[in-house]
């Protein structure tokens, strides 16, 4: 085993997932290019957002490509680091929500 | 922030053969990139020929009021190699008697070469388009500048000017402290004479070079988004924005090697080859002539100093436009730069 869970070198060989399951590999892959083309949202819009779900979902492979192709984008410093707080403030809040589940819970089991 | 060239630093890649020994080197993790003319041959493209010459591309001098951090030619205020007005009238001659229609003159900062005035002025007369490269900051640096707006105008100059940024944090970072101020009025200027503006004829269009070791994105996409925000930030228009990939070469090479990235750098170059970029590379139909007089294929050749592949016709005192119409283009490893994702050349995207 390598002696590290994550290593750099391993984000190119993404595409090989493909050698062990060729079909749905592939159908993933078209289908990844296809969402991250121009449409309704910018190219550069969605780099910012993968760059913020890369964070929540604490990926470093994301969190490296997605650095890279925001700057690639032409996105700025701010608005990358605004994106991330985007991400903070969603994954906080969705912590913070539960307190409510737990304030009915605090009424439902006292007196 | 860089305080002087590599060449008055004494660094070993301010040698054109230094830099050639690490591109064509094993990197240190052993890698080693295929040789770019191999590439060229898996498409049909080798040996590399010109389409024509349209471009006659005059580097007037490696003088400059800015040392870039990623700057090709390692120009700089230290550097004395200048364009004479001898050499400007050998180029005059073979534009006056050949069909050649567009003339981009680049530089160092090409305004510095006190025959710059001079040379616009008789190559207008011969009716040839004029491109400047101008790094903006010039037009604010000596009082003797100030009025180049209006002679550009005066002579229909296409304006083309480096702006990596629409804000100063990276603008700064790549061509120093208060760059970008000083570039924000130079095109507030440029834009007062008609520049840029709708109907008035006179093109001013910016070039994008990544500040740091990443590829252009979409130039299009870019372009909107540097028109809307120095439009709303800064009432600045401007016609094209050119999306220029940074070539391995001098100071970007050093800057690559220094901060670690020049391996994955080269990869993704690589990586990116576009077999329809490659068939649609600057040097097809262009020449380049170094403020010695001394020909090549393109600027980056010229900084490297691979002169072109065209026996006895090697110095504009000796051009020949058939034999370098037929010559075999020069090609190393800093090529793959160009023929990446969209392609680069200095007119922006090629594909």
């Amino acid at each position: 085993m390598e002696n590290s869970y994550y290593n750099p070198a391993d984000l190119p060989k993404f595409g090989s997932i493909t050698d062990l399951q060729p079909e749905m590999g592939k159908k993933f892959f078209s289908y990844y290019a296809e969402v991250f083309k121009e449409g309704a949202l910018t190219e550069r819009e969605k780099s910012l957002i993968a760059l913020a779900v890369a964070h929540a979902v604490q990926c470093p492979y994301c969190i490296d490509a997605y650095t890279t192709d925001s700057l690639e984008k032409g996105a700025d410093e701010n608005q990358m680091m605004e994106a991330i707080h985007v991400a903070a403030a969603i994954k906080g809040g969705a912590t913070l929500v539960h307190g409510v589940q737990m304030m009915n819970k605090i009424k439902e089991v006292s007196m | 922030m860089l305080k002087k060239s590599l060449q008055a630093q004494a660094l070993p890649l301010a040698t054109p053969e230094f830099q050639l020994t690490v591109l064509n080197q094993r990197s240190n993790s052993g890698k080693e990139f295929p040789f770019f003319g191999e590439k060229l041959a898996q498409h049909e493209l080798f040996p590399l020929k010109p389409t024509g010459i349209q471009i006659f591309q005059v580097n007037v001098g490696k003088m400059c009021n800015q040392i870039c951090r990623h700057c090709h030619v390692d120009a700089g205020p230290d550097r004395k190699e200048i364009m004479t007005r001898e050499t400007m009238l050998e180029c005059l001659v073979i534009l006056a008697t050949t069909s050649i229609d567009t003339v981009d003159i680049t530089g160092g900062a090409p305004e510095m070469n006190p025959d710059f005035r001079w040379f616009v002025e008789e190559i207008s007369k011969l009716g040839k388009k004029i491109m400047v490269r101008c790094n903006l900051t010039i037009l604010l640096a000596n009082p003797k500048y100030y009025d180049l707006p209006e002679f550009f105008k005066a002579h229909n100059v296409h304006v083309v000017s480096s702006l990596p940024y629409f804000a100063a944090s990276r603008t700064d970072a790549q061509r120093g402290e208060g760059v970008f101020e000083k570039s924000i009025k130079a095109l507030q200027m440029l834009n007062a004479v008609g520049y840029g503006q709708e109907n008035s004829g006179l093109q001013l269009d910016l070039v994008y070079n990544p500040a740091g070791a990443f590829l252009p994105g979409s130039q299009s996409s870019l372009e909107k988004e540097f028109k809307r925000r120095l439009k709303t930030g800064y009432h600045i228009e401007f016609n094209n924005l050119l999306a220029i990939t940074n070539l391995p070469v001098s100071r970007f090479l050093d800057y690559l090697l220094e901060s670690r990235n020049y391996e994955a750098y080269m990869e993704k170059l690589v990586n990116a080859f576009n077999p329809i970029a490659a068939a649609k590379v600057m040097c097809r139909n262009t020449i380049s002539v170094g403020w010695d007089g001394f020909l090549y294929d393109c600027d980056f050749n010229q900084m490297l100093d691979l002169k072109v592949a065209a026996k006895h016709s090697q110095h504009i005192r000796d051009f020949d436009l058939e034999k370098l119409s037929t010559r075999h283009i020069v090609l190393n490893q800093h090529c793959y730069g160009c023929t990446a994702g969209a392609g680069s050349s200095c007119g922006g995207e090629t594909v």
